[in-house]
């Protein structure tokens, strides 16, 4: 006992050598890898970490865009967002829309050098709907031939119609045709994978020294917390036009302290820019201010199983009349977003989105006529509609929950009262439908194509919030599903989401945009809706990338 | 066997039954809690939904669970990450915890440093100018959150001044230590200084040192030889659960700087109804605060000799 020193005696007079040890240790912990002046690195702010980097067990956009770093589909996109041939040099498609052959490049090789072969096409795919996998993303490849049935494990996995006719030739088929079916090829989902090490290594896989990747990177250290890094694969069939040597995808959860390690010098690029910080840097730094249309809309819904709004459509109407965007977007979230009037971003392809027939009212007339409405349904001063409105834990979103509730004061003088909840706590209400009565979302498509906003209002879709259930919506979207040709296809969503927003289900506030800090340094970032920036595509300085040929 | 080491053996066997409280009372509160790990906006359809509780064994009743996650930690498994999902637990625990320890070491010793100096030096100046900045810095240190003094220092220091790195990132020297130890150390240096100077202001006053003064020693003399260690008694029941805090990280000071700490962990984990990996953490801490305070106890002894009499 006595050899150990009482504490007592370790400070007295010791305060000036314990300064001295623990500057010593300061100094002595220095690690980390010396750098070396003729390797481009690119430093990216990529939000959360991500989930994994399985290609199977993910559905976040932070980890689908250091996958798509790491691996390359069939088919992947252009900085501009358009489809181009990537693992596949060039397919076709039957005249019934129901088959695919896909001719796979020849000199495509994994990151230790083997063939990339329409066999490994076939491991990930089977891979993927193999219920043991418990893979998340599995729904968007519910249309090849057998899926559901092998997911709900009522078929086995070789079943699946997905075949390797030859090594280098790749057919699937449909039971359905999909318009979007090569948007949907681009996620990493459906990239192959390199069967050997995935059954040697199992779950561990996709760690640093065990995962072998396709794509234009592969995975050399991952510090959960920190940053996922990847260099270049040389084995890549286009190593020749990667410019960049070394990526780093750094944990950014915290949009300010992001925005701060941009200001330092430390990120090329960054996730997001937060609103508190948006004029001052569009100010300040103009030029690295990258703001484009994003495929996703901010929205109110309704319980429509539940009064006051179940069989209340002119007081939904009434509600989402009231409601001045225009003050939200500029006031509020000021970040170039634009007031939504309808369901459907602007931007997806082959589709012309309904907007409410009162977009274009002056406000005055709007109000008007939201009162007249909000009288017909049966309120007024002395019985105004008593509501609550729930929304998740976040500085924005309680701003805009706070205007919609002033509005409605001031407009129709209902008395709306605002909830907070932690956000599993939101989404548990809004699944069970049983308190929840108007609620803040928001929805992100996963491809761009206007099925991906109106199926989350089927009534049989999982994800449908609103608890909406019309037979006309539901037969349009139905015929829609079945039309190949895209024209036709085309006139069935327009209208079926002019049905619904008849309907008043929801009520659209905002359409998003994609926001970054992207460093003058950086070449070749072009803006996509999809927010898609494959590092492959980026260079620094004057080292030119492909997208600036 | 010592009385000593019957003491440390009782309460090592005491702390069994306390630890299995707390995994027990854990488990099943965030089991409890409403949501589950792959809850999104983009609901899950339901043979999917299905595949993934039975791989996570998420479709068994919580009793099941409880009975299934004991029999994994008997065994020294802590299951695998809901959330991150390429690791265990156990993995993502040893991967981070030997940063935190370091940080929080480091952290805890500057703070020590300095509070218990800046602490003494208020209580030797009693009532004058120097003891009113001391308290004052000190309730500014306690009060003002460190979710707003991180980044201001991030601002000022990396982004106007350029003199260190605004992350663990930014360079690969010691220099990025700097901020993150400090934001650890600020809280901890003020309410050191506040117990340091409350309980050396009542040592001062007693009746031990007026006699030393009366027998001529020097103020130094006084403090070092025989203030300093009854002074540090309050102080040493705070120290257990403050290391303890202080080891495992701040959620806070490890996103702004970007440290692949413990920290993040638990409040990421509960966030997003990882139930294993809050677990682990629950239980690390729990390990953690009953050591210390087994050690602070033992501490004791040696600072106050009445104490090792009993």
């Amino acid at each position: 006992m006595s050899q150990i020193p009482s504490p007592a005696s370790f400070l007295r007079g010791r305060l000036l050598s314990l300064c001295l040890l623990w500057l010593i240790a300061l100094l002595g912990c220095s690690e980390g890898p010396t750098s070396d002046s003729s390797y481009t690195m690119l430093q990216r702010g990529n939000g959360d970490e991500p989930e994994s980097l399985d290609m199977h067990k993910t559905r976040s956009t932070e980890a689908g865009d250091v996958q798509r770093d790491l691996g390359e589909g069939l088919i992947g996109y252009t900085p501009a967002g358009e489809l181009v041939p990537a693992a596949a040099e060039s397919w076709q498609l039957s005249a019934d829309g129901l088959q695919y052959d896909f001719s796979l490049r020849e000199d495509a090789r994994w990151s230790n050098g083997e063939p990339v072969t329409a066999h490994d096409f076939v491991y990930s795919f089977r891979r993927l709907v193999d219920p043991d996998t418990a893979a998340v993303y599995v729904q968007s490849v519910e249309q090849i031939v057998n899926a559901a049935d092998i997911v709900a494990g009522n078929l086995p996995i070789d079943a699946l119609g997905v075949e390797a006719m030859d090594a280098h030739t790749l057919r699937i088929r449909l039971q359905q045709a999909v318009p979007y079916f090569l948007d949907l090829l681009t996620h990493p989902s459906m990239f192959p994978l390199h069967r050997a090490s995935v059954q040697v290594h199992g779950a561990a896989h996709a760690r640093p020294g065990n995962l072998v990747s396709n794509g234009a990177y592969r995975l050399t250290a991952w510090e959960v917390g920190s940053y996922i890094e990847l260099e270049r694969n040389e084995f890549f069939h286009d190593a020749a036009n990667v410019a960049i040597d070394q990526v780093r995808h750094h944990v950014t959860s915290e949009p300010m302290a992001e925005l701060n390690r941009f200001r330092a010098g430390e990120l090329h690029t960054t996730r997001t820019i937060p609103p508190a910080a948006f004029q001052q840097m569009r100010q300040d730094r103009p030029h690295e201010v990258r703001v484009s249309p994003a495929l996703g809309v901010y929205f109110f819904g309704f319980n429509m199983t539940k009064s006051p709004f179940a069989n209340a459509p002119t007081l939904r109407r009434a509600l989402s009349m009231a409601l001045d965007r225009e003050t939200i977007v500029e006031k509020i979230i000021g970040r170039g977003e634009a007031p939504a009037y309808g369901w459907v971003p602007y931007g997806t392809p082959n589709y012309e989105p309904r907007r409410y027939d009162w977009a274009e009212w002056e406000s005055e007339a709007r109000y008007q006529r939201a009162r007249e409405l909000y009288r017909e349904a049966g309120y007024g001063p002395d019985n105004p509609l008593q509501a609550e409105l729930r929304y998740n834990t976040s500085d924005t979103h309680q701003k805009v929950a706070l205007a919609a509730q002033s509005m409605w004061r001031e407009v129709l003088g209902a008395d709306i009262t605002l909830i907070n909840e932690e956000f599993q706590v939101l989404l548990a209400n809004v699944m069970q439908k049983e308190v929840t009565q108007i609620v803040r979302l928001n929805w992100n498509g996963d491809y761009n194509d206007a099925q991906t906003f109106l199926g989350t209002l089927e009534s049989t879709n999982p994800s449908n919030f609103t608890g909406y259930n019309s037979d006309e919506f539901d037969t349009l979207m139905q015929k829609a599903a079945t039309r190949n040709d895209p024209d036709v296809r085309k006139v069935f969503l327009e209208e079926a989401e002019r049905v619904m927003l008849e309907d008043y289900p929801l009520i659209p506030i905002y359409f998003f945009v994609n926001k970054s800090m992207v460093s003058e340094q950086v070449r070749g970032w072009g803006d996509n809706i999809l927010n898609y920036h494959y590092s492959q595509h980026l260079s620094l300085d004057g080292k030119q990338g492909v997208s600036d040929l | 066997m010592t009385s000593l080491s019957r003491y440390t053996l009782n309460r090592i066997a005491g702390a069994i039954p306390t630890l299995f409280v707390v995994i027990a009372a854990a488990f099943f509160i965030v089991h409890a809690a409403p949501g589950g790990p792959f809850d999104e906006e983009r609901r899950l359809p339901p043979d999917i939904e299905r595949n993934i509780e039975r791989a996570y064994h998420l479709d068994e009743t919580t009793a099941e669970q409880f009975w299934h996650y004991l029999r994994g930690l008997a065994s020294g498994d802590l299951g695998p990450s809901y959330r991150y999902r390429d690791y265990t637990v156990g993995e993502l625990i040893a991967g981070a915890l030997p940063l935190s320890l370091w940080l929080g070491a480091m952290a805890m010793l500057l703070a020590l440093i300095v509070g218990v100096g800046a602490g003494t030096l208020a209580a030797l100046r009693h009532n004058t100018f120097i003891d009113r900045a001391v308290s004052a810095v000190a309730m500014v240190g306690i009060s003002v959150p460190i979710f707003v003094l991180a980044p201001l220092m991030v601002l000022i220091f990396a982004v106007f001044l350029n003199w260190l790195p605004a992350s663990w990132t930014g360079t690969a020297g010691p220099l990025r230590l700097v901020m993150p130890v400090i934001a650890l150390a600020l809280p901890q240096i003020a309410y050191i200084a506040r117990l340091t100077r409350a309980s050396m202001i009542q040592v001062l006053g007693s009746d031990f040192v007026r006699t030393a003064r009366a027998q001529g020693l020097s103020t130094v003399t006084i403090v070092r030889v025989h203030a300093l260690k009854p002074a540090m008694l309050p102080l040493l029941s705070y120290m257990g659960p403050a290391i303890a805090s202080v080891l495992t990280g701040s959620v806070v000071v490890e996103s702004v700087f970007g440290i692949p700490g413990i920290g993040q962990f638990f409040v990421r984990g509960a966030l997003n109804r990882d139930y294993t990996l809050v677990l682990g953490i629950t239980i690390l801490v729990a390990v953690l605060v009953i050591t210390l305070n087994l050690l602070v106890d033992l501490l004791y002894g040696f600072l106050d000799p009445r104490i090792r009499r009993r």
